[in-house]
C-alpha cells in the first residue's frame, strides 16, 4: 500500500517535474519548512524532498524534484496513479514565522518551489513578502504563476537575461537591501553556492538570514547524525534542529564536502539504472 | 535425567556452537553461529543441574522458568519448551542470540561457578527456531490467528522496536487491539537497523513480527510520533493507553576536530546503511556506503563490535576498535569480542581520540590518538583511564565509525511538553507501571533507561503491558 500520484507536471521535461501526492495525513500536518522522506520501493533510498504545497481539504501534498540521481531519475519514471511505496513525514522543524514587516524570499532553481510554501506562510501571517526567482533561463522558472498569486512583487534574475535582470538573484537582492530598509528577514532556498552568496549578500546589511540546508539524510529523524552540519561552530543534525538556520551561522565549505561523498556510488548506481532503463524500457 | 541430583564437577563441559569458520564468514554476511541440532540441544539441556534454588531465572529480566523450560529440552519435548518460554518472554529467537547471558541468565548460573555455566541462550534460541518452523499460534491455540475479543479496547504503540513489540505480544494475546506506530520504513527497532543480519538474522525477526500480525497487532510503517501524529491525537482518536517505546537515537560524536569530515559515520549512520538500505547489496539496493581500507572504530559496546565486523564484510582490509579503557572492561557481549577478534580486528585499548586528520581531498586520512593507563578505581569501582602525557599515536584511516553512545530523540519529546523528563533527558516513569507524569501514558526500553538491552526494554514493556491490561480489562 503505497501513496498515490495523483497529478503529475513536468516543468521541465526530463529534468524537474511536479507531483501531488494522496497523504491525508500529512497534509494535515504539514507546515512550511517541513519536508518528506519518500522511497520508490522496496530497494530505493530515502530521500529527502520538501513539501512544496499542500491541501489539507484534499489529503494531498506537492513536491517538485530536480533529477540529479538514480533515485530521482527513478521518481521521474512514475506517472499519475502509480504509487511511491514509502512517504514519511511531516519532518524537520518548521520554519519560524511571525508577523514582522517585510520579508523576502530568495529562490534558485527547484529551489523555489520549497520556497513557495515558506513565502505563502510569511504572507498568510500578514508580512509583505519579496520572492526574488532566479534560473538560467526564462523557460526554467519555476512556480512564478503561483508566487504572483500572493507576492505583492515578484523579482526575477536568469543568466541570459531572457527574462528580468540580467544576472543572479543576489544582485538583485543587494539592489532591494540598499533601498529598502524595512527588511526584516531574508529566506533563501536553493543550490548551495546561491544560499551561500545570499548570506555574504546580507552579511553588511545585518538583516536575519535563514537558510535551508540540503545535506544528505539517512533516516531523517535524528537517529544516524548523516545531515550534520555545524552551525555556529556546533554540530547540528539538519533533520530535527532544521533543515533551516541562520545562513551567517552556516559552514558552508563543510557542507559542500559532506554532499559529494558518496558521488562515486552515485554515479555507479546511475549508470547502472541508465542501463537498465534503456534495454528494458521502450 | 534430573531425578538424581548431580554434583558440577560431574558434569562435561558446554557443547560446542558450531558457526562459520572466520575466514569463510567474513566474507558473507551469514549468521555466525549456525544453532544447536538435536542432538546438541538435548546434550546441552541434559548439563542442567535443575538446581532446587535455581539462580539463573533470577538473571533473567524477563524470569523465564529456566529450569523448567531446559528440563522440557532434556525430554524431547520441544513445544512443551517453548510454550514455558514464550509465557514471559515474546521474542525467544531474538533473546536467545543477542542478550548478554554471560551478566544475565548464564552468568547466575549455579554450575558456572565451578564449571561451565549451561548454554541457556543457545537453548532457547534452540527452541524458538525449531519450534516457529511450525506455526506457533496454531500449536497454542489450535486455530491460525488467535481470535480477537475486545474490540472496544485499543492502545498505540508508539515506535516499533523491542519494547513496543512486547507490550504489543502482551496485550494482543489478551484480545486488546494494538497499533504499532513505527518512523521507518520497518518495524523492529534496532533489531532491524542496528544489529546486523550475521548476527541476527532479518528473517527471524520478521517471522517474530508476522506472529505479532497473527495476533491481531496493526503495524504501520511511516508515522512519525510527535510528527504525523502526536499523544494528544491518539487521545482524541480514543485510544485506552498509549505506550511510547521510541529507543534512545540520537548518536552522539566525540566533539573533536574533524568530527564532521569526509569519511566520519555515525555507528548508527553505518549500520542503518548497511542493514536497514541493505548497503551490502549496493548497486542492487540504492542506499550506497562507501568501501574503505583502513577503518577504525571508536568504542567497546556491541555496537562497536557490530560496526567493526560489517566493515571487515564489507571489504575492508584493516579493521581496529579505539577503546579508552582495556578489552576486560569492554560492555559488550563476550562472544561478540571474541568473534570480532578471531575475524581479524585489531584492538587498539586504552587510547583516546584526540583528532580526526584530514588529506589532500579534504578528507579523513588519519587518527590521533592519547596513549592512556588505567588509574585508581572511581566511586563506581571502575578504574579509569588516565592520559600518558605526551604519548600519542597517529592510526591512518580511511573511515571512522564513532560508538560511544546516544542521547534522548527530541522528535517526540518536543511535540509532548507534559511529558517530564529526567536530568538526562530521558522520559520519567514509574519504575513498576511505566507510567509516565501523562495519564495512561507509559513509556519503556531505551528512551527510558538510556541505551540498555534488548531484554530490559522487553522487561520494561512487559511491566507496562501488564498495568495497562490490569487498568483495561
Ligand atoms: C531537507 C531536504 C529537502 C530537499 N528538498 C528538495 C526538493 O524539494 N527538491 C529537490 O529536487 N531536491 C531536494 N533535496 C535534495 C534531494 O534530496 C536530492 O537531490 C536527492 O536525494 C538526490 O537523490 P538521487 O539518488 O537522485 O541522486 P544522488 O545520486 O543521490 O545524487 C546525485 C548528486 O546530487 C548531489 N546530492 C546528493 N544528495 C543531495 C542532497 N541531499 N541535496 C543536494 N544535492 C545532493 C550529490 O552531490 C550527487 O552528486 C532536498 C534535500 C534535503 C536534505
Ligand atoms: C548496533 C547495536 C547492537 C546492539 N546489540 C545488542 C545486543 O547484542 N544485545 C542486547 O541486548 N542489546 C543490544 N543493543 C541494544 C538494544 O538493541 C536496545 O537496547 C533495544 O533495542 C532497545 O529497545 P527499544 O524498544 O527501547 O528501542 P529501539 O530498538 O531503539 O526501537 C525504537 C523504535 O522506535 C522508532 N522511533 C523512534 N522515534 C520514533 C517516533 N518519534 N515515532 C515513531 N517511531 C519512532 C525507531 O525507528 C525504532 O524502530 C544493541 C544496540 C545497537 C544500536
Ligand atoms: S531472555 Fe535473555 S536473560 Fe532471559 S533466559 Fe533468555 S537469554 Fe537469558
Ligand atoms: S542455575 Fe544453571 S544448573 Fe541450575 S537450574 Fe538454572 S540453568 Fe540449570
Ligand atoms: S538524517 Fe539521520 S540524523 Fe538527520
Amino acid at each position: 500500500m503505497g501513496f498515490k500520484i495523483l497529478r503529475k507536471q513536468e516543468l521541465i521535461p526530463g529534468q524537474t517535474s511536479l507531483l501531488v501526492i494522496d497523504a491525508p495525513q500529512i497534509a494535515k500536518k504539514a507546515k512550511p519548512g517541513n519536508f518528506v522522506i519518500l522511497r520508490n520501493d522496496e530497494k530505493g533510498e530515502r530521500v529527502p524532498l520538501t513539501i512544496a504545497d499542500k491541501d489539507p481539504k484534499e489529503g494531498t501534498i506537492t513536491i517538485v524534484f530536480l533529477v540529479v540521481g538514480k533515485s530521482t531519475a527513478q521518481l521521474n519514471t512514475l506517472q499519475e496513479g502509480d504509487e511511491i511505496l514509502d512517504v514519511c513525514g511531516p519532518l524537520g522543524k518548521a520554519t519560524h514565522i511571525d508577523k514582522q514587516g517585510t520579508v523576502v524570499c530568495v529562490g534558485g532553481g527547484t529551489g523555489i518551489a520549497a520556497m513557495h510554501h515558506i513565502a505563502k506562510g510569511h504572507w498568510e501571517a500578514g508580512n509583505h513578502v519579496v520572492a526574488i526567482i532566479g534560473a538560467r533561463t526564462e523557460d526554467l522558472l519555476l512556480f512564478r504563476c503561483e508566487l504572483d498569486g500572493f507576492c505583492p512583487e515578484v523579482l526575477i534574475a536568469t543568466d541570459d537575461g531572457s527574462v528580468g535582470h540580467k544576472g543572479f538573484v543576489t544582485e538583485v537582492l543587494k539592489d532591494r537591501l540598499e533601498s529598502d530598509r524595512n527588511v526584516t528577514e531574508v529566506v533563501a532556498v536553493g543550490p548551495v553556492p546561491m544560499m551561500e552568496a545570499v548570506a555574504k549578500t546580507t552579511k553588511p546589511f545585518g538583516v536575519k538570514t535563514t537558510v535551508s540546508l540540503n545535506s544528505i539524510m539517512v533516516d531523517g529523524i535524528g537517529m544516524c547524525g548523516a545531515c550534520r552540519c555545524s552551525v555556529g561552530g556546533e554540530t547540528k543534525f539538519a533533520c530535527v534542529d532544521g533543515p533551516e538556520f541562520d545562513g551567517q551561522e552556516v559552514d558552508f565549505s563543510e557542507l559542500k564536502a559532506r554532499l559529494w561523498q558518496f558521488k562515486e556510488q552515485e554515479d555507479e548506481s546511475m549508470g547502472k539504472f541508465k542501463k537498465e532503463c534503456s534495454c528494458h524500457g521502450k | 535425567m534430573a531425578s538424581k541430583p548431580r554434583k558440577p564437577s560431574d558434569i562435561g563441559p558446554r557443547i560446542p556452537m558450531p558457526e562459520q569458520p572466520a575466514a569463510e564468514r567474513v566474507k558473507n554476511f551469514s549468521e555466525v553461529a549456525l544453532g544447536f541440532s538435536r542432538d546438541d540441544a538435548i546434550a546441552e539441556a541434559e548439563r542442567c543441574l535443575q538446581c532446587k534454588k535455581p539462580l539463573c531465572q533470577k538473571g533473567c529480566p524477563v524470569e523465564i522458568d529456566i529450569k523448567e523450560f531446559i528440563l522440557k529440552v532434556a525430554e524431547g519435548d520441544m513445544p512443551a519448551a517453548y510454550e514455558v518460554i514464550k509465557e514471559t518472554n515474546s521474542l525467544p529467537a531474538v533473546c536467545g542470540r543477542v542478550c548478554p547471558q554471560e551478566s544475565q541468565c548464564e552468568g547466575m548460573c549455579v554450575l558456572g561457578k565451578k564449571n561451565e555455566p549451561v548454554a541457556i541462550g543457545r537453548l532457547e534460541r534452540y527452541v524458538a527456531d525449531t519450534f516457529m518452523a511450525s506455526d506457533a499460534c496454531e500449536e497454542i491455540t489450535g486455530t491460525h490467528a488467535c481470535a480477537l475479543e475486545r474490540d472496544d479496547l485499543k492502545v498505540a504503540c508508539i515506535g516499533g522496536g523491542p519494547a513496543s513489540l512486547t507490550v504489543a505480544g502482551y496485550l494482543a494475546a489478551k484480545g486488546i487491539k494494538v497499533t504499532v506506530f513505527e518512523a521507518l520504513h520497518e518495524p523492529g527497532g534496532v533489531l532491524i537497523y542496528g544489529i546486523p543480519e550475521f548476527r541476527l538474522p532479518k528473517g527471524i525477526v520478521a517471522r517474530e513480527l508476522d506472529g505479532l500480525k497473527g495476533l491481531g497487532v496493526d503495524i504501520v510503517t511511516n508515522w512519525v510520533g510527535g510528527k504525523t501524529i502526536t499523544i494528544q491525537d491518539l487521545q482524541n482518536e480514543g485510544y485506552d493507553a498509549i505506550f511510547i517505546g521510541v529507543g534512545a537515537g540520537l548518536p552522539r560524536f566525540l566533539n573533536i576536530p574533524g568530527d564532521n569530515l569526509v569519511g566520519v559515520f555515525s555507528a548508527n549512520e553505518y549500520l542503518t546503511r548497511v542493514n536497514l538500505g541493505r548497503a551490502y547489496d549496493f548497486p542492487n539496493h540504492d542506499t550506497p556506503t562507501f568501501r574503505a581500507d583502513n577503518v577504525v572504530v571508536i568504542g567497546g559496546g556491541n555496537v562497536a563490535m557490530d560496526a567493526a565486523r560489517t566493515a571487515l564484510r564489507m571489504g575492508s582490509k584493516n579493521v581496529s576498535i579505539v577503546y579508552r579503557r582495556t578489552q576486560d572492561e569492554m560492555p559488550a557481549r563476550l562472544e561478540e569480542l571474541h568473534h570480532a577478534i578471531e575475524e581479524g580486528v585489531e584492538i587498539k585499548a586504552l587510547c583516546g581520540p584526540l583528532s580526526f586528520n584530514a588529506g589532500d581531498e579534504g578528507k579523513l586520512a588519519s587518527m590521533t590518538v592519547q596513549k592512556m593507563c588505567l588509574g585508581e578505581p572511581d566511586e563506581s569501582g571502575r578504574r579509569s583511564p588516565v592520559c600518558i602525557e605526551g604519548e600519542t599515536e597517529e592510526l591512518p584511516c580511511d573511515m571512522a565509525i564513532i560508538a560511544v553512545g546516544t542521547r534522548p530523540n527530541p522528535i517526540l519529546l518536543e511535540a509532548t511538553p507534559d511529558l517530564e523528563l529526567n536530568r538526562w533527558g530521558y522520559i520519567e516513569a514509574d519504575p513498576e507501571t511505566g507510567e509516565t507524569s501523562m495519564k495512561n501514558v507509559f513509556a519503556g526500553g531505551d528512551i527510558v533507561t538510556g541505551a540498555a538491552t534488548v531484554i530490559s526494554a522487553m522487561g520494561a514493556g512487559r511491566k507496562a503491558a501488564q498495568e495497562i491490561a490490569r487498568r483495561l480489562l
